[in-house]
């Protein structure tokens, strides 16, 4: 129960900064990626104070030997830079340009219950779910490679 | 056309990394908000499904605790091109999938451990997503 309510909370601060931010307003997001229009910078301070908090408060975790409420640290272990890794960030750049939404301002605007926000919400899940089915298919083994 | 706004930009990105540390903190979890919600859908969900329901409805209720405590709304102009929408859903969701992370796993977590794998990924969507701004404004014509 106490990591459920540590989630809940997290998410609650999680959605309060991307929308203190504006992270949540798409025409900030796109007025960020308009580098040859009329440049809104604000995104990169968003992003330059959450590195650095996260930055720091992950060095004083590092030193812990596990979390409060859990029996370890799920640090991430993947370091390769493939093509998987740099076609899927393309793609979902891409997006990200088209509708200045990415998952956690799309998600934290649900229920603002925009008609664009919705229908953009629904297609991410089943993107989700293409990629995922795909990626678990795999490509089709060659017959006498092991 | 949106104002620059360093100060509630800064002050945003400030409460997005506390986030980030309390779910590590308590949980051990990384925020990384395209992998929280994969974790949730066909195939082969994730066993542990209780953290990554109760994150995403604390992300969904931000905005009426926003509402609630300012008495403001929240500033957000959305496309209402569903055409457009469905398409850059379809793309946010399967690429993130498939390049295990988005603004916030990549972009914030791992570039914040100077992980290279993050920081190429963060530069690749930044790119591409500036690209297809250029080519939606400046070259079709918005």
């Amino acid at each position: 129960m106490t990591r459920i309510i540590a989630s809940l909370i997290s998410g609650l601060i999680f959605g309060l900064g991307l929308i203190v931010s504006g992270m949540v307003n798409p025409a900030k997001v796109l007025g960020f990626l308009d580098v040859a229009g009329n440049w809104d910078p604000s995104l990169a301070f968003v992003m330059g104070g959450a590195v650095a908090v996260t930055f720091l408060g992950f060095k004083l975790l590092g030193a812990k030997p596990r979390p409060v409420f859990a029996e370890k640290f799920h640090w991430p272990t993947a370091s390769e830079i493939d093509t998987k890794l740099i076609a899927g960030s393309a793609i979902f750049g891409a997006g990200w340009g088209l509708g200045g939404f990415c998952p956690g301002p799309a998600i934290a605007s649900l229920g603002l219950l925009r008609p664009g926000t919705l229908m953009f919400l629904a297609a991410m899940v089943v993107g989700m779910i293409i990629a995922r089915v795909a990626s678990q298919s795999g490509p089709a083994p060659v017959p006498g490679e092991s | 056309m949106t104002d620059f706004t360093p100060l509630p930009a800064l002050a945003g990105g400030v409460l997005i990394g506390i986030a980030v540390l309390v779910l590590m903190a308590l949980n051990g979890r990384i925020a990384g908000i395209s992998g929280i919600l994969g974790g949730l859908l066909p195939p082969a969900p994730a066993q542990d499904k209780g953290w990554r329901i109760a994150f995403l409805a604390g992300l969904v209720g931000a905005a009426f605790l926003y509402i609630a405590f300012t008495g403001g709304g929240i500033v957000q102009s959305v496309s209402s091109n569903l055409t457009v929408m469905t398409i850059a859903g379809l793309l946010v969701g399967f690429g993130s999938a498939m390049g295990s992370g988005c603004t916030s796993g990549h972009g914030v977590c791992g570039t914040a451990r100077l992980s290279m794998r993050s920081i190429a990924a963060t530069l690749t969507f930044m790119a591409t997503g500036a690209i297809m701004v250029f080519v939606m404004r400046h070259m079709v014509g918005g």
